[in-house]
């Protein structure tokens, strides 16, 4: 089973790492206050109220997410399970000040795997870009190697078998009162001024140790 | 008023037919984007006029040029015989072209008040909504339910299956068209989820967006369908 470094709050609405304005110019104080004020915040109520009484109450919410997930025929909870652990995971996706180029071990792995940064890049976009309606694009972990993917609506790398390490939310509400219908813009932005290639590094040393001390 | 593109569609087809006979090729139908029949502005306060621009010259405008891109894409594949690519053109031009035909409807279910949106819908298509939903409220409390319940983008949707002469509700995934839940149906009235719908006026409130969108619906559009439909 695949873990996910810190994201294990139980069904709580974590607050960003950040303040809700910290991300602006890029990301408005507006898009947090309303997608981790509102949209996260009710993936998490709802969450509750879900599992209230059944047997979920209680469970780890990863554990919640594979249940449900149950092999792509998704059960009730599913969505606001995986939605609750993709946003928390997603504020810690990124940083003031951040954006740019990684280095030390995580660029030297994406240059292996993609054959430069630019290349990775190319790509990421591109799964952003192209994932139709609302889903999510991801940079994963599996099997000692890294690579983009793209999901539909709630579904994460988790129940897929790989490790994720970094994401961007291309579901409309994201992007849509800075950006409107302008999502290329809205992932440039993102991987220009937001990525915290911190938390991507230290994501994939936990990765990597949770890997080898499975195998 | 907007003025319809007949002529030029017309005219470029015309174009394109004599210089694919000439460079000996089949020439490809290109769609264009349709004209609204009323002002952006004319929808408000249900929808707003920025709402109604950016979804008309943005995402419609943007399906319909992909749809373009996939079938000029599709046509070389066919006639080169690259069958593997023709297979995977298959994505793009469903999103594209259900994205194009769906809000080509959408538009034509929409009116402003003047010209008779909202006023609840009257003859026949009338009485199968009384028959089948119990009055229109009964309906209109379904489709909203529904809509709301859709995870992600998609539509909802009053059908008519023609097969088995009853109205249906029913909801689509992405720009899937109501065809893909059943070759006999056919859209009475859609009425687009898609965050892009309605979130610069209603945010994360989809619910107020669904009770609001009722009074610009154009039951006069539907019932015409409906009529020619059933006979």
């Amino acid at each position: 089973m695949a873990a996910s470094s810190a994201v294990t709050a139980n069904y709580v609405l974590k607050p960003p790492p950040y303040a809700l304005d910290a991300l602006e110019p890029h990301m408005s104080k507006q898009t947090l206050e309303f997608h981790w004020g509102k949209h996260h915040r009710a993936y998490v109520e709802n969450l509750k109220k879900q599992v209230l009484g059944t047997e979920l109450e209680g469970k780890p919410l990863e554990h919640i997410i594979h249940s449900t997930y149950n092999n792509g025929e998704l059960l009730p909870a599913f969505n606001n399970a995986a939605q609750a652990w993709n946003h928390e995971f997603f504020w810690e996706s990124m940083k003031p000040g951040g954006g740019g180029k990684p280095s030390g071990e995580l660029l030297a792995l994406l240059e292996r795997d993609f054959t430069s940064y630019e290349k990775f890049y190319e790509e990421f976009n591109a799964a952003a870009a192209t994932q139709f309606g609302a889903g999510w694009a991801w940079l994963a972990y599996a099997n000692d190697k890294l690579k983009v993917v793209k999901t539909p609506n709630a579904v994460n790398p988790l129940v897929l078998g790989s490790f994720p390490l970094l994401t961007i939310d291309v579901w409309e509400h994201a992007y849509y009162l800075d950006f409107q219908n302008r999502r290329p813009d809205y992932i440039k932005t993102f991987m220009t001024n937001l990525v915290s290639w911190e938390a991507v590094s230290a994501r994939l040393e936990a990765a990597k140790a949770a890997s080898s001390s499975s195998s | 008023m907007a003025i319809r593109c007949v002529a030029s569609r017309k005219t470029l087809a015309g174009l394109k037919e004599t210089s694919s006979r000439l460079l000996g090729f089949r020439g490809v139908q290109t769609f264009t984007l349709p004209d609204l029949p009323y002002d952006y502005g004319a929808l408000e306060p249900a929808i707003s006029g920025e709402i109604m621009q950016i979804h008309h010259q943005k995402h419609h405008q943007a399906y319909v040029t992909n749809y373009n891109n996939a079938l000029e894409q599709l046509d070389q594949a066919v006639n080169k015989g690259d069958a593997s690519t023709v297979v995977k053109l298959q994505s793009a031009i469903k999103f594209n072209g259900g994205g194009h035909v769906n809000h080509s409807i959408f538009w034509k279910n929409l009116a402003p008040v003047q010209e008779g949106g909202g006023e609840p819908p009257k003859g026949s298509l009338g009485s199968a909504i009384d028959t089948h939903f119990g009055s229109p409220e009964g309906l209109v409390k379904k489709m909203s339910a529904e809509g709301a319940a859709v995870q992600g983008s998609g539509w909802v949707w009053l059908g008519l299956d023609k097969e088995l002469k009853k109205l249906v509700v029913d909801t689509t995934a992405n720009q899937d068209p109501l065809v893909t839940k059943g070759g006999s149906l056919v859209p009475l009235v859609g009425i687009d989820v898609w965050e892009h719908a309605y979130y610069l006026q209603y945010k994360n409130v989809r619910p107020e967006y669904l009770k609001n969108v009722w009074k610009v619906i154009n039951w006069k559009y539907a019932s015409e369908v409906y009529e020619k439909e059933c006979n």
